[in-house]
Formats: structure tokens, C-alpha cells, sequence
């Protein structure tokens, strides 16, 4: 059974239609890319996918389990966790912190424990610590730990995103725009550790980018949307060699 | 060892503050009007410290505080009339008092809670009155806008160590929770609520927890306060004091809980200190206030954080 089963996945704002008669299929452990013009219906299709949106219609079931009228909170534990193409971190708390609140259910302890800091409170804190950490390393953001998250250069708050996604030990990450804003050393970096995440992590990632070279670098399968309509599904060369991909996105 | 460098610094303050306390008093080395001033502290304190962490913490607008607090002044003063033997009175009232504006803050965060924005502070606003108007009308209990008099004294300073130790208690929860997982998901919310939902906070229930402790810890604030003045007045609740408790917390640098208590003890103390300087009472005391405000927004006293934050950093390893 495939990990993401999307059926006839549709959304309208009003009259307009942003997302209509989707259909999408993600094995496990596989990189598949959505991409798209401007205004496609592609971050609206990652909203609804995590509960942000409710479909007005559509099936999205993960690993068999429909996910449609979860809210955002159950979807995640249910194993879906993303980043957002503005980005969205708690920017008064630490870099670690920021990591430490995506363990909440990972590595839990009652209030009791929070309101008293009993030994098995102590005991958990320095679990959430270790894991905390181990995943800044993976990221090199450990020397920022005590950081501001604010306080952080632009690159590496797409970075701690990431990171923070990856704390709630999801089955499917999905990413919105990974690279935007970064220069080309630093989407080659990250292409390096998308890479690595996933064979570290055995997470299936589903990712939005308007980075050509990224898409093309190491996604295996694509997903061109126009208009919230599927225009062109499969693999990624021939996708980008698709005749209706290269003038509706790609140009000449 | 060092580890625990910071709960001995706490221990060894909160020893010294009771010991200056018991000696100031006991010795006569203070003024009528100053012993006055114990209790009040130590009660704003636990209000200001319970509203941070709404405010502060949670990120929300909270202007009922006072009203929580007249629920627990309200109920307090019942069992604390009934004729029980002060030793279980007091604590009794406080818990109760402390469980009726739970109860309350249940009610009024579930339903409002769920909205977004300014909605809490409007409706926390008109929450508070609509109190204070029950209060008013409930005459045959309350006294109505008489008052409830009679209230046995049972929490003036003759009696400070036993309102020192619940005060000391709500920083401990406080401070405690905030370094917790269930602190880091009300931080979370408050700094954005939609990443906090998308990395599996139950955005609503951990809002509605932060808004009942802290209603809570106003109502046991609220015993105090009735067993300190001995009667009780609707008014005493009004939108004035709510405000006048935001004023600490905001002061105290949103969030920052040695802040609020410091700012809880100077806006307690000040005005009375003032009272010789007459006509220029008021203007040394909004000087004081813009001057606290001017120091939370200073480079300095962010540079003093971020230092903070790299030391606690350096010890996650
Ligand atoms: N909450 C909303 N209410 C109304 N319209 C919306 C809403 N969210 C998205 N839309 C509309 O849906 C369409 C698709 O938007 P979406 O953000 O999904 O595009 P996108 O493919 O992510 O574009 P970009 O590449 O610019 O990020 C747009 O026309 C947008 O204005
Ligand atoms: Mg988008």
C-alpha cells in the first residue's frame, strides 16, 4: 500500500477553485515533487494535506487511515509534518527550544511533573535534551542552540524548520519552498542534506520548489500543478520533457 | 553540582527575604503603615506572576484577573466566616476560593479561548463586570455593594509565613512549568500558533490549562486579600485593579518572572513611599514607570538575555 493516498482532492475560496480533482499517490520512502506556477494551489494542497483546510471534497489517507476532518495536531501525530514557504518558527524561544517543543509527544511526562520537576521529569528532560541536540547536529545548528530562533540568519531558519518538522518523527514530510530566498551554495547544501535526512531519518518526502536544479537534482517523481489541475504526473525527466510542463512553467 | 546552582540561589533569597522580614517585624524596626504593606506584596506578587504567565507566556490578553481574584476573595470569605478554627479555615479557603475561580476560568477560557486575536481581552473585560455586577446584586451572600464585612483577619502580617509560603509556592509552580514540556508548548502557541498546531500542540487545550492555573492562583490571591482587609467590596474588583496587575507584568518585561515579582514589590511599596512627596507623588511615580519601561527595551538588558540564553546553551551538552 502506498504511504499517501490523495483521491479527487478539491478546495474552493468562494468561487474560486484552488485546488481541484487531485489525485496522488507517494510510496514509501520515495522524494516526490510538486511544483507549478505561482499561484497554483500547491501550498493550499500541503494546507489541506495537514488539516490547515478542510477539502470540499477528496479522500487523503495515510497509510490507510483517512486524515480528512483531522485537525493540524492530530495529523502530525498521525505522522505528516511540514515547514511553510513564509517561514514559521517560535521565534522568542531558543533554536533548541524550538527543536525540544516538536518532542512534546515524542518524549512525554505528565503536568505533575512539570509543576514539581519530580526525578522521572528530570529523567525525560534529559532525553528531550539528547534528542534535541542529535537533531541540531544533523542540521549543524548545535553550536546556535541558545540562540534566539529570530536571531538566526535566514538559511538557517529554513534549516531549524526543517529540523523542528523532523523532531516530531514524522512518515511524510512535507516541505514548502526549502530553498527559497537561499543562494546556490546554500541550496547545494541543502540538497546534500535532504539527501542524507533521508536515508538518516527513512522519512518520505514530498517537497514544493520553484529551484529547478533541486527538483531536477533529487526528486524522483513530480507533480505539475496549474490552475489547482494536475497538468503533468510522473517521473521527473519525463516530466520536465513534457511539451505542456515546458510551456505552461518551464518556458521555451 | 552546579547544576543545581540556581535552585540553591532561590532557596538561600527566599530564606534571607523571610529571616529580613521576621526581623523588620519582630523588631519593631517598621512602620505601621510598611507592615501594612507585607501582605499586599506578597499577594500582588502571586497575582503578577499567575497573569504573566497568561500574558506573558501564553500570549494572551487577559484583563479579568481581578475577576478571578474577587471569586476567590468571595468564596474564601465564606469558609473563612463559617466559624471553623483558623488552622483549617485558611487553608481550606484558600483551596476552595483558589477551585471556585478555576471553575470560572473554565468556564469563560473553553468557549473564548478557541478565538483568536483581542477577543480574549474584550471578553475577559466584560467577563470582570458582569462579576462584579453578580456581586453587587447577590446581596443576602455577598452583602451587595455594602460589602461582606466581618472577615475574620486572618492573613495580616501576623500570619506572614503562612502567605509567604503559598507565595512562594506559585513562583516555584510557575518558574517550574515554564522549563517544562507543557511550558514549551504555551510558548509555542504564543509565538505561532499555527506551527505549534502543525507540530501536534493541542493548541486549545494548552491555552485553556495556562488560563485556569493562572485563574487559580488569583483566587488564592483573592483569600489573601479578604482575610488581610476584612471586607469585602465589589468595586475593590473593577477593571482598575486588573490593570493595575497587567501594569506589573508588563513592566516585569512580559514573561520574565523575576521581573513581575520585582515590579509586583515597587508598584506595591512606591506609592506609599511617595505619599510624603504630596503634590509630586504622581510624577515620580510615572517617571519610575517610564524609566522601568525605557531600561526592559535597553540594549543592555538584552544583551543581558542573550548572554543568559548562551549559558543555558552551554549547559544542554
Ligand atoms: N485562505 C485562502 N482564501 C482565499 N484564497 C486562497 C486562500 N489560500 C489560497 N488561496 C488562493 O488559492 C490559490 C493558490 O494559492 P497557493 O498559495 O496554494 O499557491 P502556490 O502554488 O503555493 O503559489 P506560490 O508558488 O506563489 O507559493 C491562489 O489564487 C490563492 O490566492
Ligand atoms: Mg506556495
Amino acid at each position: 500500500m502506498a504511504l499517501l493516498e490523495v483521491k479527487n482532492l478539491g478546495i474552493s475560496f468562494g468561487g474560486l477553485r484552488a485546488v481541484d480533482g487531485l489525485n496522488m499517490t507517494i510510496e514509501e520512502g520515495s522524494l516526490v515533487g510538486l511544483i507549478g506556477p505561482n499561484g497554483a494551489g500547491k501550498t493550499t494542497v500541503f494546507n489541506l494535506l495537514t488539516g490547515v483546510y478542510r477539502p470540499t471534497d477528496g479522500i487523503i489517507r495515510l497509510d490507510g487511515t483517512d486524515l480528512v476532518g483531522k485537525n493540524p495536531s492530530q495529523i502530525c501525530q498521525a505522522g505528516i509534518a511540514r515547514t511553510f514557504q513564509n517561514i514559521r518558527l517560535f521565534s522568542d524561544m531558543t533554536v533548541a527550544d524550538n527543536v525540544k517543543a516538536a518532542l512534546h509527544n515524542q518524549i512525554s511526562y505528565s503536568l505533575a511533573g512539570s509543576l514539581l520537576h519530580t526525578p522521572h521529569y528530570r529523567k525525560k528532560e534529559k532525553e528531550i535534551d539528547g534528542r534535541a541536540m542529535e537533531i541540531l547536529r544533523v542540521f549543524e545548528l548545535d553550536q546556535f542552540a541558545g540562540y534566539k530562533a529570530a536571531n538566526l540568519p535566514y538559511g538557517k531558519q529554513r534549516k531549524l524548520e526543517i529540523a523542528r518538522a523532523l523532531a516530531t518523527n514524522p512518515r511524510l514530510l512535507l516541505l514548502d519552498e526549502p530553498a527559497a530566498g537561499m543562494n546556490p551554495n546554500e541550496t547545494a547544501e541543502l540538497m546534500e542534506t535532504i539527501k542524507f535526512l533521508r536515508k538518516e531519518f527513512q522519512v518520505t518526502i514530498l517537497l514544493i520548489e520553484h529551484d529547478m536544479k533541486l527538483v531536477a537534482g533529487i526528486c524522483e517523481e513530480l507533480t505539475v500543478l496549474n490552475f489547482g489541475e494536475v497538468l503533468c504526473q510522473g517521473k521527473t525527466a519525463d516530466v520536465l520533457k513534457d511539451p505542456q510542463v515546458i510551456t505552461a512553467y518551464l518556458g521555451e | 553540582m552546579k547544576k543545581y546552582g540556581k535552585q540553591i540561589i532561590g532557596c538561600v533569597a527566599a530564606a534571607a527575604v523571610y529571616a529580613a522580614v521576621m526581623i523588620l517585624v519582630n523588631g519593631g524596626f517598621l512602620s505601621r503603615q510598611m507592615m501594612s504593606l507585607i501582605i499586599p506584596v506578597c499577594m500582588n506578587i502571586i497575582l503578577a506572576v499567575s497573569l504573566c504567565m497568561v500574558v506573558g507566556f501564553l500570549g494572551e490578553l487577559s484583563l479579568g484577573h481581578a475577576a478571578f481574584m474577587s471569586i476567590g476573595a468571595y468564596s474564601g470569605a465564606l469558609i473563612l466566616k463559617s466559624g471553623l478554627p483558623t488552622v483549617a479555615a485558611l487553608p481550606l479557603a484558600v483551596l476552595v476560593g483558589g477551585v471556585c475561580a478555576a471553575l470560572l476560568g473554565l468556564l469563560v477560557g473553553i468557549p473564548v479561548l478557541r478565538l483568536r486575536g483581542d477577543y480574549l481581552a474584550i471578553t475577559t473585560l466584560g467577563f470582570g463586570e458582569i462579576i462584579k455586577s453578580v456581586f453587587n446584586a447577590a446581596t443576602p451572600v455577598t452583602g451587595g455593594a455594602g460589602g461582606l464585612k466581618k472577615i475574620p483577619p486572618v492573613t495580616t502580617y501576623r500570619n506572614f509565613t503562612f502567605v509567604y509560603i503559598l507565595m512562594l509556592l506559585v513562583i516555584l509552580l510557575v518558574s517550574n512549568l515554564v522549563k517544562s514540556r507543557h511550558g514549551r508548548a504555551i510558548c509555542a502557541i504564543r509565538d505561532n500558533y499555527i506551527a505549534a498546531e502543525a507540530i501536534g500542540i493541542k493548541v486549545s487545550f494548552f491555552k485553556t490549562m495556562a488560563f485556569v492555573i493562572a485563574a487559580f492562583m488569583a483566587g488564592m490571591a483573592g483569600v489573601v486579600y479578604a482575610g488581610n482587609i476584612g471586607i469585602l467590596k465589589p468595586v475593590n474588583f473593577d477593571y482598575n485593579t486588573s490593570i493595575e496587575i497587567l501594569v506589573m507584568v508588563v513592566l516585569g518585561g512580559m514573561g520574565n518572572i523575576t521581573g513581575s515579582i520585582i515590579a509586583a514589590f515597587l508598584l506595591t511599596v512606591l506609592p506609599e513611599m511617595l505619599r510624603g512627596l504630596s503634590n509630586y507623588r504622581m510624577l515620580v511615580y510615572a517617571i519610575a514607570l517610564i524609566a522601568m519601561m525605557l531600561f526592559n527595551n535597553s540594549p543592555l538588558k538584552r544583551m543581558l538575555v542573550e548572554k543568559h540564553n548562551m549559558r543555558q546553551a552551554g549547559k544542554i551538552e
